[in-house]
């Protein structure tokens, strides 16, 4: 608390970056320009490092942003044990994807751009997990998503790319107008937006539970539901596979859409007071879960299957939030990042392995081919199944147990969460076979390992997804504890292994319905025999999209173009000012006939304003005024 | 007398002005416009202005009205002509003209400390004009004279026979 | 009102100014030859005179009549070069009717 730990240094160094190569990339060597980006997550690495020795919770200020009366706005840092695990994650994961991007990007025209972005969202990711205040949290949160749109969008030639990007930030800014509402109810209520501050607040008040706190709370959800993608605001994040692959693998799987839980887990004192919250925040988790698991189920698109594998993980870490468990679900979070980055930066591998094709009806036979990205991703593959003792069994089985010994709902929640389980493993596995095993089915591609810069960063990833989780669950609640509270839920020790077999046996399920269709035999025609209907159904992803743009697309435009254009703009505005002008040539017009040229009309004039003169002039003098003394003196 | 002459010499002068709006050929205007001039030295002379009732008679009478009447002769000006122009003069105009009446006329009357008119001491000589004039406004004096010449001159150049950009008349 | 046989009273002699002002006004109004016009103009002048004439004889001012005497040399100039005019707008226009001559409009 005393010597300062320069916390403003992390969010700097990547924006100095973004600064720099935004700049002079354009001009610099390719060198350059990687030293550049690189130094910048790596410095943030290691002012994390450094920090995490001193003793926390650790707030730093740096001035008065907003004073409105007694409103006011501070820009503070927090270094506390949430901040600080998500920082380490951050920064270390992001780190390790800037490496793979120097070999992925390599040949890119936009290499400078790219790093531009990638180094400008850390700035802003970093600054959301520091904030010490909602609304310092909030420039995190919208900036993240403009760094998102920008890297969705980068190949911004290819409509479809710039078509995502859009889909992506406008849907981000219907969630972010419920995080607004939150924010201006929270002002309303408690007049600080400071988090400790809040906190205390709410525990000065024991006796204050629901009405305006679910109100908030919902608010702030909504929020989370659209840069977390959950239902109903999750569409964008499958189009953002457009995007360069370690964007996937850095925005879209590891940081950008778990601000959402961090959120939640930072306000959940909020939370706390509120059950109904809690109830729809877990419904809604379990339900995305299962609903995006169902999709991910019959996609080609390797890395559809993976979005929809992230849409379905975020729901366990809202689940997870939903039953109060908030450091399961931040443990969730921790060692998804691990294992579905590598599988994105793995998927990326195998994609430049086949030169660029994503379609897995085409590949198949990698194992070979490419020894070390199919090692890698064979970790992440079983680690988010859940095989025993790998990070994700921890942490899955961590929300698991807990929302079972959530009351009713949570019984019902827990079988929603394991049936997903078991999908999960399946799907996993599908396109574990679809992609190495088997023939070859692609007969252009000639499948090659990829250069050390894309390897490295994916052996990393393997070996945190294989021992991340063994610090155990309850060790890792103990040490976020200060902030999150204690979970007050106990569970009895054979319960609790009688969980944990359950959820290996419906992983062990998904894995072996996988092997049965898609190593022995092939072809993802298996899933749709039996039910033509549904498989298409799923395969359209239910028609959301579809229905989105007929309910919600369609009319606004409508709106704008027959209301707005033409009534307002045409009509109303464009009238009012060819009004104006008629008026001035109506007026014009009267004015140009007193302009006759004719003489005696304007000697006439001429005598009118004459007499009034006269008038001005000489009455003070004769009328009412005393009267006339035109001596002159000395005459 | 005093009162008679004034009388008289009053309505002769009304009359012409009346007369001047009266008549349609312009000659008669002006010679009507030379009766008000005439009548107007005699009234000037009933007020001790002795000089400048003869400037009078010998500038304006003499000279401008000459120059007004040669004028017209020259150009052969003929009756007037009933023309349909804007009637403002008469709506806008007349109006104003009796409020400058009112006006002026409230004004003057409202006067204090004007007596009668007096000649019997009051005679202004032809030397007191000069005392001043020669002496404390001689520099007015002299640039009367120059404006003069420059009147001549302009009168010459505008009056030229000759087309607008001033060439010489073939 | 006392009327002495022989006094007049000077105030007389300003109101005849000021209807001789208006009459001039007047003529300027309505009469449609330019120098029938030009006439009114110089009768406008003449009743100034009278009155700064008028107002000469109350206080015995020498100066009122000086400025009468300015008055008519500047009169005399400006009927000259004010005739020229007329003539050279009659050479151009060849007519003298005031409603004619009507070009300086919008």
């Amino acid at each position: 608390m005393n010597e300062p730990l320069h916390l403003w240094l992390i969010p700097v160094l990547p924006f100095i970056g973004f600064v720099l190569n935004g700049l002079l990339g354009r001009r610099l060597p390719k060198a350059v320009v990687s030293a550049i980006a690189l130094l910048a997550p790596l410095g943030s690495f290691l002012v994390v490092l450094f920090a995490s020795r001193a003793a926390l919770a650790h707030t730093e200020g740096y001035g008065t942003w907003i004073t409105a009366g007694s409103f006011n706005v501070d820009i503070t840092f927090v270094l506390d044990q949430l901040s600080l695990v998500m920082l380490l994650v951050i920064t270390g994961v992001g780190f390790l994807i800037h490496i793979y991007s120097v070999g992925y990007m390599h040949s890119d025209e936009g290499y400078w751009r790219y790093f531009a972005y990638l180094n400008l969202f850390l700035f802003f990711m970093t600054t959301l997990v520091l904030a010490g205040n909602a609304l310092v949290m909030f420039v995190g949160w919208e900036g993240v998503g403009l760094a998102s749109y920008l890297l969705i969008g980068f190949w911004f030639q290819k409509k479809s790319a710039a078509d995502a990007g859009k889909k992506a930030f406008i849907v981000n800014r219907i969630g972010d107008f419920g995080f607004l509402i939150g924010l201006f109810l929270l002002i309303a209520t408690f007049g600080t937006l400071s988090f400790s501050d809040l906190a205390a607040r709410v525990a000065a008040n024991p006796t204050m539970s629901g009405g305006v706190l679910t109100v908030i709370a919902l608010c702030l959800f909504i929020g989370a539901t659209g840069k977390s993608a959950q239902l109903p605001l999750y569409v964008w994040l499958p189009d953002a596979m457009e995007g360069p692959t370690p964007v996937s693998a850095l925005i879209h799987a590891a940081t950008m859409v778990t601000a959402g839980v961090y959120m939640v887990a930072r306000t959940h004192f909020i939370f706390d007071r509120s059950p109904l919250a809690l109830s729809v925040v877990a419904i809604i988790g379990a339900a995305t879960a299962l609903f995006a698991a169902t999709i991910g189920l019959v996609q080609t698109d390797i890395k559809r299957v993976l979005a929809y594998s992230t849409v379905s993980q975020l729901g366990y870490m809202f689940l997870g939030c939903g039953v109060a468990a908030y450091s399961a679900a931040i443990f969730h979070l921790i060692t998804h990042a691990f294992f579905k980055a590598l599988l994105f930066l793995a998927a990326g591998s195998v994609i430049h392995a086949m030169g660029g094709e994503q379609d897995m009806r085409k590949m198949g036979g990698l194992r070979a081919k490419t020894p070390i990205t199919f090692w890698t991703m064979t970790a992440a593959v079983f680690a988010i199944s859940g095989f025993p003792f790998l990070s994700a069994f921890f942490s899955k089985d961590a929300i698991l147990a807990a929302t079972f010994a959530s009351g009713s709902l949570g019984k019902l929640l827990w079988f929603v969460g394991l049936v997903t389980a078991g999908l999960t493993a399946f799907y996993m596995f599908r396109l574990w076979y679809l992609t190495f095993f088997g023939e070859t089915r692609s007969h252009d591609a000639h499948p090659h390992e990829s250069p050390w810069p894309m390897l490295g960063p994916l052996v990393i990833l393997a070996i945190l997804s294989i021992g991340g989780g063994w610090i155990g669950a309850s060790r890792f609640g103990a040490f976020l504890s200060p902030i999150l509270g204690t979970s007050t839920e106990e569970m009895s020790g054979s319960l609790e292994y009688i969980m944990m077999a359950l959820a290996v046996a419906a992983g062990a399920v998904g894995w072996f319905i996988a092997h049965r269709m898609y190593h022995q035999r092939s072809a993802a025609a298996q899933l749709a025999a039996p039910a033509p209907a549904g498989y298409n159904l799923l395969q359209n992803k239910y028609y959301v999209d579809e229905f989105y743009g007929l309910t919600i697309v369609k009319p606004l435009i409508a709106v704008s173009k027959y209301f707005l254009e033409w009534v307002v703009d045409i009509a109303i505005l464009g009238g009012l000012a060819w009004a104006l002008g008629a008026l001035a040539v109506f007026f014009g017009a009267i004015l140009q006939r007193w302009q006759s040229g004719n003489i005696r009309s304007y000697a006439a004039w001429l005598a009118l304003g004459a007499a009034v003169l006269l008038y001005f002039v000489l009455a003070p003098h004769v009328f009412g005024a005393p009267s006339l003394h035109l001596g002159m003196a000395g005459h | 007398m005093h009162l008679i002459l004034f009388i008289i010499f009053a309505a002769l002068c009304l009359t012409g002005a009346v007369n001047l709006l009266f008549q349609k050929q312009p000659i008669n205007s002006a010679l009507s416009l030379i009766v008000v001039m005439t009548s107007l030295a005699v009234l000037y002379l009933l007020l001790g202005a002795e000089f400048l009732a003869a400037a009078q008679v010998i500038v304006y009478a003499g000279a401008i009205m000459v120059l007004f009447t040669f004028v017209v002769m020259l150009l052969n000006a003929g009756r007037e002509e009933r023309t349909l122009g804007s009637q403002a003069y008469r709506t806008v105009g007349f109006p104003a003209v009796a409020a400058i009446l009112a006006v002026i006329a409230t004004s003057f009357v409202k006067l204090q400390g004007f007596g009668n008119a007096r000649i019997d001491d009051h005679i202004t000589s032809t030397a007191d004009l000069s005392a001043v004039l020669f002496t404390k406004l001689l520099l007015p004096f002299e640039v009367t004279s120059v404006l003069i010449l420059v009147a001549i001159l302009g009168s010459v150049a505008l009056a030229r026979k000759g087309d607008a950009e001033g060439r010489e008349p073939k | 009102m006392h009327i002495v046989s022989h006094e007049v009273p000077l105030v007389w002699y300003l109101i005849l100014s000021a209807v001789l002002f208006c009459l001039g006004i007047v003529g300027f109004l309505i009469k449609r030859n330019l120098i029938t016009v030009f006439m009114s103009i110089e009768l406008m002048l003449n009743a100034v005179n009278l009155s700064f004439v008028t107002f000469a004889h109350q206080w015995h001012e020498v100066k009122g009549q000086i400025f009468v005497f300015f008055v008519m040399m500047v009169a005399a100039a400006e009927a000259a070069v004010g005739l020229a005019i007329i003539i050279a707008v009659f050479r151009a226009r060849s007519t003298l009717a005031v409603d004619r001559i009507d070009l300086m409009k919008l």
